[in-house]
């Protein structure tokens, strides 16, 4: 209980994935918090690897969380300026009016 | 150790906590602020446990950068929040659901990890030298640049698309804006800027 162990930061990582997925399905309207929901999850994940990189005594695990977070950093840009886009088109963010595409 | 291990619980809770407030909301602008203090808390988790050099990364990149673009873009766009929330428990159940399961999964994995030590030092490729005499940011830098020096540029090759495809798709040409055109400006000739009148006194033009 009182000694850090590896289990604290999967728990830790497992609830905020889980947060990160929960919002996806509760705010199936606004694209933008589904976008912070999945900073949410890569944040999650990148728990993971510097805590296995910690726990293992390796330094891999945080060269690719680094990486993790490069590839965050440029699809939150992109998705962001699909998003003002296609604000800019439409008038709208709405996950259900996104729908162009269909037929 | 166990101011370590307080310190570990202090941030974990509120970082669980505020990953809460940003899926759950009602304004967009207090989730962007929500998870700038998610990303506060987890490089505070990451100082905790010896990766110093990324929690200051995690702050640079992510809260310096992406979770302001999130606000320029929550500010910039002119949503209707009320009409954006309808529904939002209509998804409730089948969320929980699915994210109960993930949970569990997720946290029976974390304990079969756990219950298998022998998954040791064996297969260290890079082993953490002691941090009294390397810092992180060099341990990592000598891995990073001779190692993985290609993943390191395919990652700056990354970011270079990702910064010409954000140019490219919100540059726009706007119609009937009045630019200057030097070239214009400097073929003018002094018969078509200016005209001489020669007015009689006493009566106008």
């Amino acid at each position: 209980m009182w000694e850090l162990t590896l289990a604290h930061y999967l728990t830790v990582a497992a609830i905020v994935f889980t947060l990160g997925m929960f919002g996806i399905f509760l705010n199936r309207k606004n694209v933008i918090i589904i976008l912070m929901s999945i900073e949410l999850m890569l944040l999650a994940v990148n728990i993971n690897l510097v805590a296995f990189s910690w726990h293992l005594g390796d330094l891999v695990g945080q060269v690719f969380a680094m990486l993790i977070l490069t590839v965050a950093a440029a699809e939150a840009a992109i998705g962001l300026a699909i998003l003002v886009v296609y604000f800019r088109n439409r008038g709208s963010i709405a996950v259900e009016d996104i729908n162009m595409m269909k037929g | 150790m166990i101011v370590q291990t307080l310190c570990f619980y202090l941030f974990a809770a509120v970082m669980v906590a505020s990953a809460v407030m940003v899926i759950s909301a009602r304004n967009p602008v207090h989730s962007v602020l929500y998870l700038i203090l998610a990303f506060f808390n987890a490089a505070g988790l990451f100082v905790l446990i010896g990766a110093e050099f990324l929690a200051m990364i995690l702050v640079v990149v992510y809260v310096g950068a992406v979770a302001v673009l999130f606000l320029f873009v929550v500010m910039m766009l002119d949503v209707n929040v009320a009409e954006l929330r309808q529904g939002f428990l209509q998804y409730l159940p089948i969320g929980g659901l699915i994210g109960l399961i993930l949970l569990v999964e997720l946290v029976m994995v974390a304990g079969f990890v756990i219950t298998a030590p022998e998954v040791g030092e064996a297969v260290a490729r890079v082993p953490m030298p002691p941090p009294e005499q390397v810092t992180n940011t060099e341990a990592l830098g000598r891995v990073l640049y001779t190692d993985y020096v290609y993943l390191f540029q395919a990652s700056g090759l990354v970011l270079l698309v990702a910064m010409i495809g954000a140019i490219v798709l919100t540059l726009r040409q706007r119609e009937g804006v009045r630019r200057q055109v030097i070239a214009a400006q400097i073929a003018r000739k002094r018969s078509e800027a200016i005209e001489v009148k020669d007015v009689p006194s006493g009566s106008g033009i």
